[in-house]
């Protein structure tokens, strides 16, 4: 019995691998890309949160008042502020939480005021952060002012700060805020139905039937990927505004409002869900096809049974993503939403509008849940995706089938005038001198210069923001992707730096843009001084993108094998070299598609940097907005489309140059 | 020849040297002025002080001032030139603008002068509401014109309406405060309420109903004069109505924020502002401005706009402006959705 005990061996020390050189370059490398995920989305997401909870409150107790007899004697007596509300019961909890911007009249305290009374009043502050204006004089200081009836009442008292769930508690009582969450929630599920459906034959015909075109129609349905999301509101304002050319086709009903932003919705979103849905019936085995025949299965239930289940969870998928685009869309309801309130808008609207900051974070807070709801679903579905395709498998070929083919390619055509046909309304409007009474051309409309936001000048702007990001994310993002991917060891730090790279697919464009305010417009920040420049939009743009561009990476990261790191390291190579010489190269057609993304998404973006730009960082998609706002809506048109050229040019190049430089880089694929 | 060359070389660098020896000083300059004219008033100013440059900051008065507010701790203007006065009120209140009387401010209408001495702000030129009335589309309609604001409430009018959300645009917010001190508060209320029945939508901005009512998208656009009489002149068959009741104005003023590092140069920009000349500058487009006897009538704006013109208590509009805001979203926003 006592042997036993004896016989255990102490433990010996843990072994633990040494770090090589290597290892700590690409620690170190993963840590700095991770602090500046930090920096950038961490810490201003915090901010936002901490502000969502910062209130404004008057701190009756911060003042205290004497009144005089009517020959203007003072008696000593002195009452502070609460003490006098309590006597006069003015006013009530819930209008002493106010907003920044509050203002409380004090001569409620007084039931015998009167401003023609000789009666002298006197007010102070009892500390140093008390606040009251006179007039819209500030007074700050603690000595006592004395003051005649008449001035007394333009005393307003100020708020200070406070913390506490006050803004919340305001939200959830306020109908027309409140409502927003019901249009928002119905907006995004109406267009999700509809996008998603459409898209989904629109794929089918792509990839299971033997029409002819599909290179078109493939071309024509990612088109609206190239534009910002609100230009298909002023092509919907032309046709079917008060003025439009088929205004009739609604039946007296107003564009302007639930039917404007779920067309609209479905338009900016279709490329999206019908790459998802492409992808998935690609491929497909047609044994289970063969099968089925076999068993005499109608083709109706064959699709049912076969082709549906196969691709759910391409539709899934493609529905969150449709479901979060929609909701967290800023540029299009505010186009052509009317009076239907939605989130989004609800932002701009309590901080533009109405300078509240506050209310501002605590709608961004309740936005951010059913956006990170639906991502937090898609992703638990994606992981339970298995391999649909096993080594036995036979791809599927779609077999001719006239009278099928001929209903698809009608249903494509349908679907690609309704895109094409958008786009083409805009280039009109654009090119028109003054809809609807002078109809003829002229280039009127792309005098910028002479409309609200910053002319040409912007537009050069949107495409160096587009050049820096595509450069500078693609560099983040794929060493960030590549150090994350092939370093070994260190599985929480890994961990910790996956869920950060996945989290600015969450955060909706408005949230990070408004986070962005409150974390780097704050002067104790040290970065400051990156407020107000490009600097800001490129990490703005390239932080709300990164997921994206992450997955891209890693999917391609994942090709290839982890042995090139063992026999660089056999060689004795460094890792570094081994990434320049070997990994960039291989993975270049990963790295080509990275940048057009971002350089796209930042002609593009409306949402994240519309709170961020400054007077020599006007944008394009910006300038769209502001002129649509202003009424320029030929002119906002026309930039719209001139945003759609330069992203269609961009694409071509990327297009000949990955054929260029992947026929030198990728000669090792083919044999 | 090399010679030749070279002199002009030399020559050339002299001068971009003394070009960029003038333009030494750039000043941020927040504005709500129509983006058309900004041009015009850098060109004009920078003919006498070709050592100052401006960097506008160009948005609508909402946007702006959120902006100004929102850097409430680190300012980046050095100068506002061009905003509601309205909005330049609740800066002063924050204790954001750095007083100072500017050189000649005294040749000045008193109206348009902060009553403190120094001024924390001098006024420019004043921005009157309007009512936009597209007479082919109203009569397409079979509208009559409205003579004042409570005709607009007939319901003939109904959906043919559209004036800004004043949650968002300076316009829109003066046509309420006006309304509010003409009619009283609750029969101010009372006429909103009546009015909401006809409006079709609030837009963000308030130059885009008259915009809007120039390309017949709307009838009647509530907005003011001088976009109206823009569009006029640019061919739309608009007529500018002038509401019998009177009619909201707001000033376009100047102002220091407060802790600019180029205290100097935003002083003389400052002085600039309210010489007759800039003032004559303001005359283009605005029919009453801060000099007296400047003003020549502008071409297209309505007969008795003048006289129209309320008694604006601007203190009341400042420091009631978010108790009003609060008010108009709780009945006006969200109430309305299209359905």
């Amino acid at each position: 019995m006592t042997d036993t005990t004896q016989s255990i061996m102490p433990a010996g020390p843990v072994i633990k691998g040494k770090l090589s050189r290597d290892d700590i370059i690409m620690r170190g490398s993963m840590i700095i890309i991770a602090l500046y995920l930090v920096v950038s989305l961490v810490f201003p997401l915090y901010a936002m949160l901490s502000k969502s909870f910062s209130t404004y409150r008057v701190e009756l107790s911060q003042y205290e008042f004497q009144v005089s007899d009517e020959a203007g004697q003072f008696n000593g007596s002195i009452w502070t502020g609460a003490e006098l509300n309590m006597r006069s019961g003015t006013f009530g909890d819930a209008e002493l939480s106010t907003g920044a911007d509050g203002r409380l009249p004090v001569t409620g305290f007084f039931p015998d005021f009167s401003f023609r009374s000789p009666v002298m009043y006197q007010i102070r502050n009892t500390s140093d952060t008390g606040r009251f204006l006179i007039g819209s004089n500030l007074q700050t200081g603690t000595e006592w002012v004395t003051l005649d009836s008449n001035t007394f009442r333009r005393v307003q008292l100020r708020p200070v700060k406070a913390q506490g769930i006050d803004n919340f508690v305001s939200y959830f009582s306020t109908p027309a805020l409140f409502n927003s969450i019901k249009n928002s929630l119905w907006i995004a599920v109406l267009s999700t139905v509809v996008t998603v459906s459409l898209a989904f034959w629109f794929a089918y015909a792509l990839n299971r039937s033997c029409m002819k075109y599909k290179g078109v129609f493939r071309l024509i349905a990612m088109a609206p990927i190239l534009v910002p999301s609100l230009l298909p509101g002023i092509a919907l304002v032309y046709l079917f505004g008060n003025q439009g050319m088929i205004k009739d086709l609604l039946f007296g009903a107003s564009i302007y409002g639930p039917i404007g932003i779920v067309i609209g919705s479905v338009f900016f979103t279709f490329p999206h869900a019908f790459i998802i849905i492409s992808t998935a019936l690609a491929i497909s085995d047609a044994r289970l096809y063969e099968a089925a025949a076999s068993l005499r299965s109608t083709p109706w239930r064959t699709f049912w049974t076969v082709t549906v289940p196969g691709a759910r969870y391409g539709l899934i998928s493609a529905a969150f993503v449709v479901f979060n685009l929609v909701i967290t869309d800023f540029g299009l309801p505010k186009v052509i939403g009317g009076q239907f309130n939605v989130l989004a808008v609800d932002i701009y609207k309590q901080v533009i509008g109405q300078q509240n900051f506050e209310m501002g974070a605590v709608v961004s807070v309740v936005l951010v849940i059913p956006a990170i709801l639906a991502f937090a679903i898609d992703r638990m579905v994606q992981s339970k995706q298995v391999a649909l395709l096993s080594a036995r498998s036979v791809p599927y070929e779609p077999q001719p089938n006239k009278k099928m083919d001929r209903i698809f390619f009608a249903y494509c055509t349908l679907i690609g005038l309704f895109i094409a046909g958008l786009l083409a309304v805009c280039q009109f409007a654009a090119l028109i001198k003054f809809w609807p009474y002078d109809l003829s051309f002229s280039l009127n409309n792309y005098q910028f210069d002479k409309m609200d936001g910053g002319g040409w000048g912007s537009y050069a702007n949107s495409i160096k923001l587009a050049l820096m990001t595509a450069v500078a994310g693609t560099a983040v993002v794929f060493f960030g992707a590549y150090l994350v991917e092939k370093s070994k060891g260190f599985r929480t730090g890994r961990a910790i730096f996956q869920m950060f790279a996945m989290l600015p697919m969450a955060i909706p464009g408005m949230v990070l843009g408004l986070a962005y305010i409150f974390f780097f417009n704050n002067p104790a920040n040290p970065l400051n001084a990156i407020y107000g420049t490009m600097a800001i939009l490129v990490v703005c743009t390239v932080t709300h993108f990164y997921t994206v561009s992450h997955l891209t990476a890693v999917t391609a990261l994942k090709q290839m094998d982890r042995e090139f790191e063992s026999v660089a390291a056999s060689l004795k190579q460094p890792t570094m070299k081994l990434f320049a010489r070997v990994t960039v190269p291989v993975c270049l057609p990963a790295v080509l598609d990275i940048s057009i993304y971002l350089f796209v998404n930042a002609m593009t973006t409306v949402s994240a940097v519309v709170f961020l730009y400054s007077p020599k960082t006007t944008l394009a998609s910006i300038a769209v907005l502001n002129m649509d706002d202003a009424g320029d809506i030929a002119p906002a048109a026309a930039m719209g489309m001139m945003i759609f050229y330069t992203n269609a040019l961009a694409r071509i190049i990327h297009l000949l140059a990955s054929r260029g430089i992947l026929r030198r880089t990728q000669a090792w694929r083919s044999r | 020849m090399t010679q030749k060359a070279s002199f002009l070389t030399a020559l050339a660098f002299t001068m971009t040297a003394a070009s960029a020896a003038f333009a030494e000083t750039e000043l941020t300059v927040y504005t709500a002025v129509e983006a058309e004219d900004l041009a015009r008033y850098a060109e004009t100013f920078n003919q006498s002080h070709p050592d100052i440059k401006i960097n506008w900051v160009r948005d609508s008065t909402g946007i702006i001032t959120a902006k100004l507010l929102a850097e409430r701790d680190n300012p980046q203007a050095d100068v506002v030139w061009g905003l509601a006065a309205t909005s330049l009120l609740l800066l002063k209140s924050e204790g954001m603008l750095e007083p100072y009387a500017p050189a000649g401010v005294d040749q000045l209408d008193p109206k348009f002068v902060d009553g403190d001495n120094p001024p924390s702000w001098v006024g420019m030129d004043a921005w009157v509401a309007s009512v936009c009335y597209n007479t082919v589309e109203a009569e397409k309609l079979g509208l009559t014109p409205p003579a004042s604001w409570k005709d607009l409430t007939d319901p003939q009018y109904a959906g043919h309406v559209i004036m800004p959300n004043p949650n968002s645009s300076g316009t829109g917010f003066l046509d309420v405060s006006s309304w509010l001190q003409m009619f009283g508060e609750e029969e101010g209320w009372k006429f909103m309420d009546a009015l909401h029945e006809n409006i079709a939508r609030y837009t963000h901005s308030g130059s885009k109903p008259c915009k809007l009512a120039a390309a017949g998208e709307i009838p009647i656009g509530i907005s003011f004069a001088f976009r109206g009489a823009k569009s006029k002149a640019a061919g739309a068959p608009l007529e500018i109505i002038v509401p019998s009741e009177g009619v909201g104005w707001d000033m376009e003023a100047t102002a220091i924020v407060a802790g600019t590092a180029n205290l100097e140069a935003a002083q003389t920009l400052v002085d600039f502002t309210v010489t007759k000349e800039a003032n004559e500058m303001y005359n283009t487009g605005y029919a009453v401005v801060a000099y007296p006897g400047v003003a020549k009538p502008v071409e297209h704006f309505p007969e008795g706009l003048l006289d129209a013109m309320i008694d604006n208590d601007f203190e009341f509009a400042a420091n009631n402006r978010a108790a009003i805001l609060k008010e108009w979203q709780a009945r006006y926003d969200g109430k309305s959705e299209a359905k």
